[in-house]
C-alpha cells in the first residue's frame, strides 16, 4: 500500500512536469488568417491558445473577451511591447505589425490567459 | 452512398462550423460532414440530394453567391429609414457576411452592413424592425434595436451583473459553509459513523455541497478544464483541484468509511463550501477595486466630446450648421464651438477668439486664449467666446486619441523590477501542484497518524493558499494606476522602464531655451537718456526694426504692438550682420545696435547697461546720428515657475545642469536666477548629446529635458529623456516621458509620481512574495512540530481571497498621489 501510494505520488509529479511544461499542445493551433483571427476569451483560456503566423506580415487578432471578471481585461504580448484591454460584449482588434520571427507569449495581465504566438 | 464536395465562403472559424454542420444534420441521408476552411469546402457523405445541401448552405449563409442579393422593389427612398441592430451571437468576422446576406434577403431592405467590432448592424430600407430581427434569428443569431448613445450604461450594467453573481455565488458557498464550520467549532462531529445515520446526513451534506461546487464553483471546474486542455495551468486549476479533492476525500469517507483508519473519517464538505465562496467574495471586491484602476484612461475618453457642430453649405450656398456625431466629422470640415462646449475634433481657428481650458491635457490649469490661426485640442473646454475652426486631424489621429493610446500602451508595459514576477508566474501553478504532491507524500511517509487526513489538508491548503494572483497583479496594476495618474497632469509616460529610471535618477541636465526660459526673447526694460520716454524710443525702435526677421526686432516689434505704438516708415534701411540696423527716419539718420559697433561709429555709449547683463538680457543701444537716446533690453524672459521647480528638484536630491549655445556670461547670469547647480555654455547643439554621454561615463543616472525637436539625439543619449511642450501639438513620440504643459514642475512632478509607483510596486511585490514564501510552506505543515495542527483550508481561502485584494487596494492608494507644487 505505501509503495502504491508512493508511486502513485511520483507518478502524477512526473505527469506535472510532462503535461504542463515538457509536452506542449500543437494541435489547437491556428493560423493567423489574412481577415485576422477571432480569439475567444473565456474561461481562463484563450481559443486558439496557439497562432501560428508568417514572419513580415502585419497581424489582426480579433479579441472576443467573454469573460467579465477583471482577469480577462487586458491582453499583454511579451516581448512585442504590445497591449490592449479589451471590453466584454465587443470585438476587440489588436494589430501587430510585422512581428519578427520568434515565439511570443500574450497573456492576461496576472498570466491566467496564456498564448502563444509563433512567428516564422 | 457518395461523396460530394461544396465550395463555400466566408467560414472562418469554429463557429461557423458547427453552424454548417447544424444546418446540414437537418437533411436526411447525410452521414458525415467535413468542413475544410483553408479551402473554404464542404465534404459530405452520404445519399443526400446535392441541391438540398446547397440550399442549407445557402440558408446558412456560406452558399457562394451566384445571384444578386433579393433586394427590394416596394417604393424605396420615400419611406427609407436607416435602423440600428445590435447583434448578438456573432463570434467571428464572417459571422458579418452571413448576418449582412440574411438581412439583404429581407424584403424591404436596400442596404445592410454589419459592424464586427461593435457588433451592430445598420439597415437601410422600408423594412420594419421585427422583420429585420426575424431575419437575423432565423439565421441563428440575435438580435434587438439599438437604443444609441446605450453604450456606456450597458457596459456598466454589465460589470453590476458580473459583480452580483459573484456576490450570489459568496452567498451559495457561505450559506453552506457558515453552518457546517460552525457546527463543527461548536463541537459538533464532523466524523462518519459508519452504519448510523449520519451516513445517510453526510451524503446529503455531501450532494448538497456538490450542487454549491456545480454552481458558485463552476466557473474555476471549467475554467481548469479548460486549461488543462491546453497544458496550461491557471489560478482556476488550484481552486478546482483543492475543493474537488476535499470534496472527493469526504466522499470516499462517506460512502466507504470502512476502508478508512477510524481517526481518517473526517468530512471537509464545509472547506469546500467555503473556499468558493470566500473565492468568490474576494473576486467581487478585486471588481470593485479595478474599476478604479483604469478610471485615469476613462477619464481621458470621457473628455471626447459626443456630438460637432459643422457648418456646411447649403442648396443655395447659405451657411447651414448641423449637429453631427463626431465619427463622421472629416478633415477640412468647419466646426463651430460654442461657450461651455468641447472641441470636437483637433483644428485651426478661423474665425473667432476665445479661452480654452487645456487641463485635461496639459495639466495647467490657466485657460489659454485663442485666436484665427491658433490651434484647438479636442477635448478641450471652451470657456469664453464662439470660435470657427476647421478640422485637421480627426479620429485616430487627434492628439487626445493619441495620447489615450499612448497611456493605454504604457499601462500595459513593465519596467524591469516586474520580470521577476513575470517569469515566477509563468512557472508558477505547476510548482505549486508538485509542492503539494510533495507535501501529501511527506505527510504520508513521515507523518504522524491519521496520515491520510493529513495528506488530504496539507495538499489542500498548499493548492488553495497559493496566490498567482497576487503575484501577476503587483506590477501591472501600480504601472496602470501610476501612468494613470501622471496622465492626469499632464506627463506622458511613453514606457515602464521610464518610471524604473527616473526613480533613481541624478543628474538632470535642463536645456535653457524653451525649457527654462520661455524660448522667445522680450523686450523686457527700456533705459532712457536724459529728457527721453520709453515709448518715443520704443517707437523709434520698433520704426528701425519693421523691416526686420530678426528674433530680437520681432520682440521689438511686439512690445510696440501691445503698447498700441505704430512704426513709423523707415528709409534706407540696413541690416549689418552681427552689428545692427540704421535707417533714416523724417530725415534723421538713426542706429540700433550693440554696443561694440556703436562706439566704433563714435558714438559714446554713456549709460550703464550692466544691470541687463547682469540679468543675461541682451543690450540694444539706440542712437540718433552720434547721440544715444537710450538702451533696450531684450531677453529670452525665465518661465515663471523655473526657480520653483529646479528648487523642488534640487530638493529631491538631482545635481541640476543648465546646457545652452550661449555665451559663459549670460548663461551663468540665468543660471544664477534660477539657481542650477551647473553650467554649460556655448554648447553647439550637435554636441548636447555628447556632454549628456560625459556626464554618464562618470557613472551619473542622467535625465535630459528639452523641446523634443531640436534636442531628440541628447534626449535619446539620456537615462531618460523628457520632451517639454507647450499645448498639445509637442511631439509625443519623441522621448520616454512627455510633458504637455511648459512648467519645469511636470519634471518633479514625473520623477515624483515614478518614484512612488516604484516604491507601490516594490510593496506588491515584497507582499506577494512574502505571502506565498510564507503561506504555502505554513499550509505544507512546516509549523506543525511546534503547533501541533494544520493551517485549515479555510483560512487558506480566506488568505488567497484576500491577498489579490490587497495588491489592487494598494495599488489604487496611487490615486491618492498629488504633486506638491508651489513650493518656494
Amino acid at each position: 500500500m505505501t509503495l502504491l501510494i508512493n508511486l502513485a505520488g511520483l507518478l502524477l509529479m512526473v505527469g506535472i512536469v510532462w503535461w504542463f511544461w515538457l509536452s506542449k499542445s500543437t494541435t489547437q493551433s491556428q493560423n493567423v488568417s489574412d481577415q485576422g483571427t477571432t480569439i475567444v476569451v473565456a474561461d481562463g483560456v484563450y481559443s486558439p491558445a496557439t497562432l501560428r503566423a508568417k514572419a513580415g506580415e502585419t497581424l489582426t487578432l480579433h479579441f472576443d473577451r467573454r469573460d467579465p471578471s477583471p482577469c480577462a481585461e487586458q491582453v499583454v504580448f511579451h516581448g512585442l511591447d504590445v497591449s490592449e484591454f479589451l471590453e466584454t460584449g465587443t470585438i476587440t482588434t489588436v494589430t501587430l505589425n510585422n512581428p519578427p520571427a520568434g515565439e511570443y507569449r500574450f497573456t492576461c495581465q496576472m498570466q491566467m490567459y496564456q498564448g502563444r504566438l509563433i512567428v516564422s | 452512398m457518395q461523396t460530394q464536395r461544396f465550395d463555400i465562403q466566408g467560414a472562418s472559424c469554429q463557429s461557423c462550423v458547427r453552424k454548417i454542420r447544424e444546418a446540414l444534420s437537418a437533411i436526411a441521408g447525410i452521414d458525415d460532414v467535413q468542413v475544410d476552411l483553408d479551402a473554404q469546402q464542404v465534404t459530405v457523405t452520404g445519399t443526400a440530394d446535392s441541391a438540398d445541401v446547397q440550399a442549407a448552405l445557402a440558408k446558412a449563409g456560406y452558399a457562394v453567391e451566384d445571384t444578386p442579393p433579393h433586394t427590394a422593389s416596394a417604393s424605396p427612398a420615400s419611406t427609407d429609414q436607416e435602423q440600428q441592430l445590435a447583434i448578438t451571437g456573432a463570434t467571428c468576422a464572417a459571422c458579418v457576411r452571413t448576418i449582412e446576406n440574411a438581412l439583404r434577403n429581407t424584403a424591404g431592405v436596400n442596404q445592410a452592413q454589419m459592424n464586427f467590432a461593435d457588433r451592430t448592424a445598420r439597415v437601410s430600407g422600408t423594412a420594419d424592425t421585427q422583420s429585420l430581427i426575424d431575419a437575423v434569428e432565423k439565421a441563428g443569431y440575435g438580435a434587438s434595436p439599438v437604443d444609441d448613445n446605450d453604450d456606456d450604461g450597458a457596459r456598466e450594467q454589465q460589470e453590476q451583473q458580473h459583480y452580483r453573481r459573484l456576490l450570489r455565488h459568496t452567498w451559495l458557498g457561505l450559506g453552506l459553509g457558515v453552518p457546517l464550520m460552525a457546527w463543527g467549532l461548536l463541537g459538533g462531529n464532523m466524523m462518519v459513523q459508519p452504519g448510523t445515520a449520519s451516513q445517510w446526513i453526510w451524503l446529503a451534506i455531501g450532494l448538497l455541497t456538490l450542487a454549491v461546487l456545480a454552481t458558485a464553483g463552476r466557473h474555476f471546474f471549467v475554467g481548469a478544464w479548460k486549461a488543462f486542455r491546453n497544458h496550461n495551468a491557471n489560478m482556476d486549476t488550484l481552486i478546482a483541484l483543492g475543493t474537488g479533492a476535499a470534496w472527493l476525500y469526504s466522499m470516499a469517507v462517506v460512502l466507504i468509511p470502512a476502508a478508512l483508519p477510524e481517526a481518517a473519517r473526517h468530512v471537509y464538505f464545509e472547506a469546500s463550501a467555503m473556499i468558493i465562496g470566500l473565492i468568490n467574495l474576494g473576486q467581487a471586491l478585486e471588481v470593485r477595486a479595478r474599476g478604479k484602476t483604469s478610471e485615469a484612461v476613462k477619464r481621458l475618453l470621457d473628455l471626447g466630446a459626443k456630438t460637432a457642430r459643422v457648418v456646411r453649405d447649403g442648396p443655395n450656398h447659405e451657411k447651414r450648421e448641423q449637429d453631427i456625431p463626431v465619427e463622421q466629422v472629416q478633415t477640412d470640415d468647419i466646426l463651430r464651438v460654442r461657450p461651455g462646449e468641447k472641441i470636437a475634433v483637433d483644428g485651426i481657428v478661423e474665425e473667432g477668439e476665445s479661452r480654452l481650458d487645456e487641463s485635461m491635457l496639459t495639466g495647467e490649469p490657466m485657460p489659454v486664449s485663442k485666436t484665427i490661426g491658433d490651434t484647438v485640442s479636442a477635448g478641450t473646454l471652451n470657456e469664453g467666446g464662439t470660435l470657427l475652426y476647421r478640422a485637421t486631424a480627426v479620429g485616430k489621429d487627434t492628439a487626445l486619441s493619441r495620447i489615450v493610446a499612448l497611456v493605454k500602451k504604457a499601462q500595459g508595459s513593465k519596467p524591469p523590477i516586474g520580470r521577476l514576477a513575470d517569469d515566477v508566474s509563468a512557472v508558477f501553478v505547476p510548482t505549486i501542484m508538485l509542492i503539494a504532491v510533495v507535501a501529501a507524500m511527506a505527510w504520508f511517509n513521515l507523518g504522524p497518524e491519521p496520515r491520510i487526513t493529513h495528506m488530504l489538508i496539507s495538499a489542500t491548503t498548499v493548492l488553495i493558499i497559493a496566490c498567482p494572483c497576487a503575484l501577476g497583479l503587483a506590477t501591472p496594476m501600480s504601472v496602470m494606476v501610476g501612468v494613470g495618474k501622471a496622465a492626469e497632469h499632464g506627463i506622458l509616460i511613453r514606457e515602464g522602464d521610464a518610471l524604473q529610471t527616473s526613480s533613481k535618477l541624478d543628474t538632470i541636465v535642463l536645456d535653457k531655451t524653451g525649457t527654462i526660459t520661455e524660448g522667445k526673447p522680450a523686450l523686457t526694460d527700456i533705459l532712457c537718456a536724459e529728457g527721453q520716454q520709453e515709448d518715443h524710443l520704443l517707437q523709434l525702435a520698433a520704426s528701425l526694426e519693421s523691416g526686420s526677421e530678426h528674433p530680437l526686432a520681432r520682440a521689438i516689434l511686439e512690445a510696440a504692438q501691445q503698447r498700441d505704438i505704430s512704426p513709423d516708415r523707415a528709409d534706407n534701411f540696413h541690416a549689418l550682420n552681427g552689428k545692427g540696423v540704421s535707417a533714416t527716419l523724417n530725415g534723421k539718420s538713426y542706429r540700433l545696435g550693440n554696443r561694440r559697433w556703436l562706439e566704433s561709429e563714435g558714438i559714446t555709449a554713456n549709460l550703464d547697461s550692466s544691470s541687463l547683463t547682469e540679468r543675461g538680457a541682451t543690450p540694444l543701444f539706440l542712437a540718433e546720428g552720434n547721440t544715444l537716446l537710450g538702451i533696450l533690453g531684450v531677453a529670452d524672459r525665465i518661465k515663471e515657475d523655473s526657480r520653483d521647480a529646479i528648487a523642488r528638484l534640487k530638493d529631491q536630491g538631482l545635481t541640476v545642469v543648465m546646457i545652452t549655445g550661449d555665451i559663459q556670461a549670460s548663461a551663468d547670469a540665468i543660471a544664477k536666477q534660477v539657481g542650477v547647480d551647473q553650467v554649460m555654455a556655448e554648447v553647439l547643439p550637435e554636441d548636447k548629446a555628447k556632454k549628456v554621454k560625459a556626464l554618464q561615463d562618470k557613472g551619473r543616472i542622467v535625465a535630459m529635458v528639452g523641446d523634443g525637436i531640436n534636442d531628440a539625439p541628447a534626449l535619446a543619449q539620456a537615462d531618460v529623456g523628457f520632451a517639454i511642450g507647450t499645448g498639445t501639438d509637442v511631439a509625443i513620440e519623441s522621448a520616454a516621458i512627455t510633458l504637455m504643459g511648459g512648467s519645469l514642475h511636470g519634471v518633479a512632478d514625473a520623477m515624483a509620481i515614478s518614484s512612488a509607483t516604484v516604491r507601490n510596486i516594490k510593496q506588491n511585490l515584497f507582499g506577494a512574495f512574502i505571502y506565498n514564501s510564507l503561506g504555502v510552506p505554513v499550509a505544507a505543515g512546516v509549523l506543525y512540530p511546534l503547533t501541533g495542527s494544520l493551517l485549515s483550508p479555510v483560512i487558506a481561502g480566506a488568505a488567497m481571497s484576500l491577498s489579490s485584494v490587497t495588491v489592487v487596494s494598494n495599488a489604487n492608494r496611487l490615486r491618492l498621489f498629488k504633486p506638491q507644487r508651489g513650493k518656494s
